[in-house]
């Protein structure tokens, strides 16, 4: 039970590193350690906090709220055998609204510093994740139709992948959690975690007022978020047929070649226009449903629409 | 009319003119005039600033004719006795706006009906000293759907300061005010107090860190031109080729913060590894990696040598290649294209009415380029062909460095197999005695633009006055018409594929 956990625990703290290690590489540069980041977060940890005089107490307490309210959506991922710690019925709309409370929290102590660009940050991460939403929702909820469960260990340890439609589902499906979870971790193309450019940021300008130990908390959160998305990629990856030990084996290698790709696809692409985000999110939405109309096919539910 | 167009002052790039050869006229017949010849497409003014003189202000406008390669010198006289107000040129040629801006700001002449009479750079010895940098009058609508963004003047990255002031709607931007004069240094007024050569020539390096080889080489030919100092063609060509190294080099740095601003992360890592390989090549010739000490008035310090040459073609050749093939990969990329295409667009009828220079007016389909038009230095032995590109967008700006680059490289291929470095160019002058009572004018093509100095000297030879414009003077009014009904996340690349001086500015 705990060992879901704790994977997931151990990939946040390491992904963000590995993620800049291979893009460093990829660019012909040295690159920091992989375990970097960490060492920052910990240096932050340290550091004490300055805070404008325009903020409340929400400000200081949003951090904290929205670090919480990942670690409880972690409870709620299995990793293929290994239960989750939290699992009930229809448990995936709690975790998506948990990770939705987090951003709403956030969006609120950004608003709360009376910038013009945390404002502006706080109103563009508030439009995305509106249009993102519902392709977690139609895949999730596709697939809980499919396999007639609704919680996510029941979802996953009876997903079988046994026709070519079934592997058509599975791999949209992972493509689509792949680029969901870089518009979640504002990566590219919708936002670019290491521009300066206040007026083109996104989500780093709603962090531009933390500092120290809750800024800390905000890169550790980053992470989990990171590895949240990383767990669902793998128990779609992987039958939970396989013993646990085999699974084991995968779950890194699976955590590793996902890092790689969003290394690369931050090396190897420029992010969108602003104004085009908007219309690229809602493709994906689109190409969510291809998966919901596919399930109808497959059970033979296509007369059921009108 | 065309009596007066008969006996007007015709003079050639780098060239020193006696003051009394340069026409007088009322002004208005100076107006007349003036608006004469800007309404020509040929013609551009490339200067037009007050100097105290006896008791008044004389007026010299400096107007370049592209087609005959001259520049049109046209004065005119204000005695402090008269009131201190013009008519405006403004209403009918918008580019003068800058330099009336200018005149308003240090002298205190209003120019009447100018329709944006605006501090400039808020400069030490400005005529109203009350006016402080903090009361800029910005451009306000009064509307409860518009709010304000205010950007600067500290910024988050490592840049210079200027404060940019969006009035937006949503995300969209209606207006965009430029406030720049933060950084301002009084280099005029220190090129005059310092009488040696030698600091004079090092303070030209320093009026725009990014252009030093451009701006100490229009000081150098001046100097020349007042001193009557011949150089000779071989030192010419080595100043070009210093020049089109200096363009390399921050072209293809461009190239590498455009890519990191839309974080296309290789793009922006290996152009600006290239970028490097061309400034060390500068620094084992000059000492200097930005080309500081290269230029000295009358001769050379490092001359450029057979060995020199040698190494030059080696590093060329590794450079072009290597640019070659990631400029080929990076310019095609679809995400690249669609965050670049058809945004910050200025139409050529803009462009030349706000009397961009350089390369924002060669991306927007207008042929202002002083190499070709005024040749200088090594220009004149070994002609260049202009890049003109149509469309004036963000992309044609971008593509415009990598086209420049190319054009440069295969410049300095010509000169290298055809030119002789045997023997070594001559020595710098120390000591320059200036002819008296004289004007003179230097353009330049900076690899952003056209850069002008001007030169007044007193009946001993004194420097009296000193004039530089930088081509940004002109060029900030493109940005900030690139920006309207843009959305204000694409500033930054905007601002980028400008890259515009603000310490040429400021001065």
């Amino acid at each position: 039970m705990g060992v879901g956990l704790v994977l997931i625990l151990i990939t946040s703290l390491i992904f963000p590193g590995i993620v800049s290690v291979v893009k460093a590489k990829v660019a012909a540069r040295k690159g920091p350690r992989v375990m970097q980041h960490f060492y920052d977060i910990i240096k932050l940890m340290k550091k004490g906090n300055v805070y404008s005089r325009t903020t409340g107490f929400l400000f200081q307490l949003a951090p904290i709220i929205y670090f919480s309210t990942l670690l409880t959506a972690v409870f709620f991922i299995p990793v293929g055998n290994y239960k989750a710690l939290f699992s009930f019925e229809g448990d995936f709309v709690m975790f998506a609204y948990l990770m939705a409370s987090g951003r709403f929290i956030m969006i609120i102590a950004a608003m709360d510093t009376g910038s013009g660009f945390e404002g502006m940050g706080a109103n563009r991460e508030a439009f995305y994740s509106l249009l993102a939403e519902p392709v977690f929702f139609i895949i999730m909820g596709s697939i809980a139709l499919h396999t007639g469960h609704n919680s996510f260990y029941d979802i996953f340890s009876s997903l079988y992948v046994e026709s070519a439609l079934t592997y058509f589902v599975s791999a949209l499906s992972i493509y689509l959690i792949f680029w969901l979870s870089m518009i979640e971790n504002s990566r590219l193309p919708v936002d670019d975690p290491n521009t300066h450019l206040e007026l083109t940021m996104v989500h780093e300008v709603m962090v531009l007022d933390h500092s120290g130990f809750e800024l800390g908390l905000i890169q550790l959160a980053g992470g989990l978020k990171f590895a949240i998305f990383g767990s669902l990629i793998f128990n779609l990856v992987l039958p939970i047929q396989n013993n646990y030990f085999v699974q084991l084996a995968f779950f890194p290698i699976v955590q590793i070649i996902y890092a790689v790709l969003v290394a690369f696809v931050e090396s190897f692409r420029a992010r969108n226009k602003m104004m085009r985000n908007a219309q690229w999110i809602i493709t994906l939405s689109a190409l969510s449903i291809v998966v919901f109309l596919t399930i109808l096919i497959i059970h033979e539910k296509v007369g059921m629409l009108p | 009319m065309n009596e007066k167009f008969e006996n007007i002052c015709r003079v050639k790039n780098n060239s020193a003119t006696d003051l009394n050869l340069i026409p007088v006229y009322t002004y208005s017949e100076f107006s007349d005039l003036a608006l004469n010849l800007l309404t020509k497409k040929e013609n551009h003014c490339v200067n037009y600033f007050a100097s105290p003189y006896k008791n008044g202000l004389r007026f010299i406008a400096s107007i370049a004719d592209d087609t005959a390669g001259d520049i049109i010198l046209l004065s005119h006289f204000l005695a402090s006795s008269e009131p201190k107000q013009l008519n405006s040129l403004t209403p009918k040629i918008t580019a003068l706006h800058i330099f009336e801006r200018e005149i308003f700001e240090n002298y205190g002449i209003a120019f009447k009906d100018h329709p944006w009479l605006k501090p400039v750079r808020f400069p030490h010895d400005r005529f109203d000293r009350n006016l402080k940098v903090n009361d800029y009058p910005f451009y306000k609508i009064n509307s409860h759907e518009l709010h304000e963004v205010g950007v600067g003047p500290v910024h988050a990255g490592i840049i210079e300061p200027g404060h940019f002031r969006f009035i937006c709607n949503g995300e969209n931007v209606l207006h965009l005010e430029i406030q720049l004069g933060w950084q301002h240094r009084g280099v005029e007024a220190l090129i005059l107090e310092k009488k040696q050569l030698l600091q004079r020539v090092i303070l030209s390096e320093s009026i725009a860190g990014d252009t030093a080889v451009g701006h100490s080489l229009a000081f150098a030919q001046l100097i020349e031109s007042l001193g009557d100092i011949k150089i000779s063609g071989q030192l010419m060509v080595e100043r070009a080729i210093a020049l089109e190294l200096e363009r390399i080099a921050i072209h293809v740095g461009d190239i590498a913060a455009l890519c990191t601003d839309i974080s296309y992360g290789l793009g922006a890592n290996i152009f600006a590894i290239l970028r490097t390989g061309i400034i060390n090549y500068t620094q084992s010739w000059c000492g200097n990696r930005l080309g500081k000490g290269m230029i000295r008035p009358g001769g050379i310090n490092l001359p450029f040598t057979n060995e020199h040459k040698k190494r030059l073609l080696e590093v060329l050749t590794k450079f072009e290649f290597q640019f070659v093939e990631l400029a080929h990969r990076t310019y095609k990329l679809s995400s690249v294209q669609n965050r670049f295409d058809d945004i910050g667009t200025v139409n050529e009828d803009l462009i030349r009415s706000i009397g961009a220079v350089g390369m924002a007016a060669r991306m927007a389909n207008l042929n202002r380029d002083i190499r070709s038009s005024h040749p200088f230095a090594g220009y004149i032995q070994f002609p260049i062909e202009p890049v003109i590109l149509p469309k004036g967008d963000v992309f044609s700006r971008f593509l415009l460095r990598r086209k420049e680059i190319k054009r440069s490289i295969a410049w300095i291929r010509n000169i290298l197999a055809n030119a002789n470095f045997d023997t070594p160019s001559e020595k710098p002058v120390n000591e320059i005695v200036l002819k008296p009572d004289s004007f003179a004018i230097s353009l330049t093509e900076g690899w952003r633009g056209e850069i002008c100095h001007c030169a007044l000297t007193d009946d001993t030879g004194n420097m009296i006055f000193y004039k530089i414009k930088d081509p940004s003077m002109h060029n900030w009014k493109a940005l900030e018409l690139s920006l309207r009904n843009l959305e204000i996340s694409d500033f930054p690349i905007n601002n980028k594929s400008y890259n515009l001086s603000y310490c040429g500015y400021d001065l």
